[in-house]
């Protein structure tokens, strides 16, 4: 068991609370917290496996950059769409119909 | 009831797929590893005119994902900006005159903008990088927005748009040549790679910092919507 | 030549991105409409030059796998490369004039068009597991900012649940990819897929396999993971709805399949390739049982899509442990199912739009006489509804059929069912838009006639839907091209 090992493994616990917490939870801000603790443990589990045998590997810790990155981008953009629907229609959630129900059968 | 029910699903799910998840990292921490990249990665170090080997993959080796990566931030600011519909983004109730804030302000603004630019030119030979100096950037932008001094160019206008677009021009102008001059899209002549990965750092931790600042204050919104197709019945 | 090719094939829907970025709506179209004429020319010319000389692996920067990001430029490639030239090139045209260009938030559509482009080029050529994770993003992040475009609370509704969706399939393809990286040491398909032919398989890799392929069919909006698709697709404007149904949701597809191609019959199981192909078929039944029942025009269209989507799926029980020509009548079917599909529900979306537009109601039953006033959009719709049906000559019936005897020839006969339950529920929600528009209620007579340009493109693409199944074979070899051997230039 070495150190980046157990990286990987708090990784993957880290990726089990955020789908738990995407799942469940159903306040929209709380739900994006939930995907960029999941987002972490992903990262966590990319750098932490490789570097258990090959010792320090920039590779990884590059494409961690990058999805970082693909990540921040993603969670400001949700940020802004939950502010602007927030605006709009007072809901938090994506639970109640906003609307009336002409949708059909879903 | 219920709730109760799925809710308790949910979490044992969720266990499974932790364990699941576990156990095949646990076996594959165990296997042997066919292939050693960070070796084939230092044997090419020299060719990629930096010293530190993330950036020479950010920048050299793997310069394409950095290239869509940026592009995803610019997607992100321009959907953030085509949210706000109002001329100005000046939001005078998230202005403070503090004065304390105001004071902390001339003390902290220049010396993050030290820090930017140090994270920048470390970037070649340790930690750091176009996007670390970039969020340092942003992060002065948005104290100074919360500190009340006016930023009259994050309104939706050219100068914002020109400034988001900027890193990734200046990036994709860089890939253009190389291919008009023979090479592979992206492949830099080696003689130039340290010059031109300074360049693109540069210009991306302006690009970086406008993203992130005009997602920052756009947030606030108006009223204007455009209706649904045939949405009037 | 070759090498021009791709270099401008990748180079100038992100150039156009940042063109568009500059100008307001009514100048951006035009420079689109010249970017949409260059961009065809190149994917044209790239799937001449594979048709003449053969694939090959084209390293970026130089760079060669595994440390560098290599291409895949193969036959398969190069037609979904022209297929989305054409799709998406036509429903750049038909934005064009159907988007209101007054109102100030329109500006942004072009960026966000350029940028699902070049993402969508990015995942058909890609062959390196994390740049098709970055691929994905700029389509999924592009697609959401368009639903979301100007939007009321609905639309922010949908796209926020699409961008759920969307990022939580992400995650877990990332996952698997982590996984992947940590067990072989390298991120290109191909790297892995060779290790794979000469070694045992390593114990672990099937939860990477498992996540990435659930992560992605999450992202194709696979039954009973498809319940984001229908109100983002069905609130979208019409031509960003075309463009997401044709198009966005078989990159993720199309990524899914490379990797079942490249590494299910190594690492996959029996059980998981039937679980899949069943999934799918409960996608086919379901989505065409829940599109016959849809008030709304756009909807019916939507859930029409979860059904098409569910046959792709069909292509993993039928590559897992069959013979060699079964596997090639799968893929091929597979193949032609997305093309047939692509131009079909680009046409049928389309068109939908302009019979909105015309009455100014989104419900079918508004749609009482319009066959009088619009019989062209009408016309349209139904020959894209001809290829959904699966009714010869067109793509989806070549399709079906390649499915069919691939069924049949690997003993699986129990797909058969499917396809035939499906091509008559497809036929009843077509015929249910059918009879409502040919009602003669004492409706209103008020019929807003749409530009001729408006309803020329959905009529040019449904034909070409319907003509696929004539030219399959052409289509057919050139996907069917191997690579030139250790070609890359």
């Amino acid at each position: 068991m070495t150190a980046p090992l157990l990286y990987a493994l708090a990784g993957a616990l880290l990726c089990g609370l955020g789908l738990f917490g995407l799942l469940c939870l159903s306040h929209l801000l709380r739900k994006l917290l939930a995907f960029n603790v999941m987002g972490s443990g992903v990262f966590l589990v990319m750098v932490g496996l490789p570097q258990h045998q090959g010792g320090p590997d920039p590779v990884p810790q590059a494409l961690v950059l990058t999805g970082i990155v693909v990540a921040i981008a993603a969670t400001a953009l949700a940020v802004v769409l939950i502010r602007r629907y927030y605006h709009l229609s007072g809901l938090t959630t994506l639970d109640a119909e906003p609307t009336s129900r002409e949708g059909g059968q879903e | 009831m219920i709730q109760a029910l799925r809710i308790s699903a949910i979490a044992i799910a969720c266990l499974m797929f932790v364990a699941g998840l576990a156990a095949s990292i646990w076996a594959i921490a165990g296997n042997p590893l066919p292939e050693s990249l960070p070796q084939l990665l230092s044997e090419n170090m020299s060719r990629s005119g930096v010293e530190h080997p993330v950036t020479a993959v950010l920048l050299n080796f793997r310069s394409y994902d950095t290239l869509l990566e940026i592009g995803v931030l610019v997607i992100a600011g321009i959907a953030g900006i085509s949210m706000a519909k109002t001329t100005s983004l000046e939001d005078p109730e998230l202005r403070t005159s503090d004065s304390l804030l105001y004071a902390l302000q001339r003390w902290f603004v220049p010396l993050m903008l030290v820090l930017a630019g140090y994270l920048l030119w470390a970037g070649a030979d340790r930690p750091g990088g176009a996007f670390q100096a970039g969020a340092v950037l942003a992060a002065t932008g948005v104290l100074m927005r919360l500190g009340g001094i006016p930023m009259e160019f994050i309104r939706p206008g050219l100068l914002l748009r020109l400034g988001l677009a900027l890193g990734f021009t200046v990036f994709l102008l860089v890939a253009l040549a190389s291919a008009i001059g023979g090479d592979a899209f992206l492949a830099y002549p080696p003689a130039m790679a340290k010059t031109l990965i300074v360049v693109i750092e540069s210009v991306l931790t302006l690009s970086i910092a406008m993203v992130l600042l005009a997602l920052f204050v756009s947030a606030p919104v108006n009223d204007a919507e455009d209706p649904e197709e045939g949405g009037s019945s | 030549m070759t090498l021009w090719l791709m270099a401008g094939l990748l180079f100038t829907p992100l150039a156009w991105a940042v063109l568009t970025l500059l100008t307001d709506f009514s100048r951006g179209r035009l420079v689109s409409w010249a970017g949409i004429l260059v961009q065809v020319l190149v994917s044209l010319g790239l799937w001449l030059a594979v048709a003449r000389d053969g694939g090959f692996y084209y390293g970026l920067g130089g760079w060669d796998a595994p440390l560098g990001i290599e291409l895949r430029v193969d036959g398969l490639a190069v037609t979904f490369v022209l297929l989305t030239a054409v799709v998406a090139g036509a429903c750049g045209l038909h934005a064009g004039a159907y988007i209101d260009p007054d109102k100030p938030w329109h500006r942004y559509f072009w960026p966000l068009f350029w940028f699902l482009w070049s993402g969508l080029n990015a995942v058909w050529l890609g062959g390196d597991l994390f740049n098709l994770y970055v691929g994905l993003e700029l389509i999924s992040l592009s697609a959401v900012g368009l639903v979301a475009l100007g939007g009321q609370a609905g639309a922010l509704r949908a796209s926020l649940r699409y961008l759920l969706a969307a990022l939580l399939g992400s995650l877990a393809y990332l996952l698997g990819v982590a996984l992947i990286y940590g067990q072989f040491g390298t991120l290109s398909i191909a790297g892995v897929a060779t290790w794979l032919s000469d070694h045992p398989v390593p114990s672990g890799s099937g939860m990477a396999l498992a996540l990435m392929i659930a992560g992605l069919a999450l992202k194709t909006a696979l039954f009973p993971l498809h319940r984001w698709l229908p109100p983002a697709h069905g609130i979208a404007k019409s031509p960003v709805s075309a463009l997401l149904s044709a198009l966005v949701v078989k990159a993720s597809f199309y990524i899914a399949a490379r990797l079942w191609l490249e590494l299910g019959q190594p690492i996959g199981s029996l059980a998981a390739a039937q679980l899949i192909g069943l999934l799918g078929s409960a996608a086919v039944v379901w989505g065409s049982w829940l599109a016959c029942r849809q008030q709304r025009l756009k909807q019916v269209v939507a859930y029409s899509s979860v059904a098409q989507i569910g046959y792709l799926f069909l292509l993993f029980p039928l590559t897992f442990s069959v013979s060699e020509t079964v596997s090639l009548q799968a893929q091929q079917g597979m193949t032609l199912q997305v093309i047939s599909h692509a131009l079909a529900k680009a046409a049928m979306f389309l068109a939908a739009g302009n019979l909105i537009l015309s009455v100014g109601s989104n419900r079918v039953d508004a749609l009482a006489g319009v066959s009088r006033f619009l019989p062209f959009s009408l016309f349209s719709f139904g020959l894209a509804g001809v290829s959904l049906m699966s009714l010869p000559p067109s793509g989806g019936f070549a399709a079906k059929w390649l499915l069919l005897q691939a069924s049949l020839g690997s003993g699986q006969w129990w797909w058969v069912l499917v396809l035939l339950a499906g091509g008559l529920l497809s036929a009843a929600y077509i015929f249910r838009i059918y009879r409502a528009s040919f009602l003669e209620s004492s409706g209103t007579d008020q019929f807003f006639h749409p530009s001729r340009s408006l309803e020329v493109i959905p009529l040019i693409l449904a034909m070409l839907a319907l003509g696929l199944g004539l030219a399959s074979d052409q289509v057919l070899t050139v996907m069917a091209l191997p690579f030139e051997g250790e070609g890359a230039p």
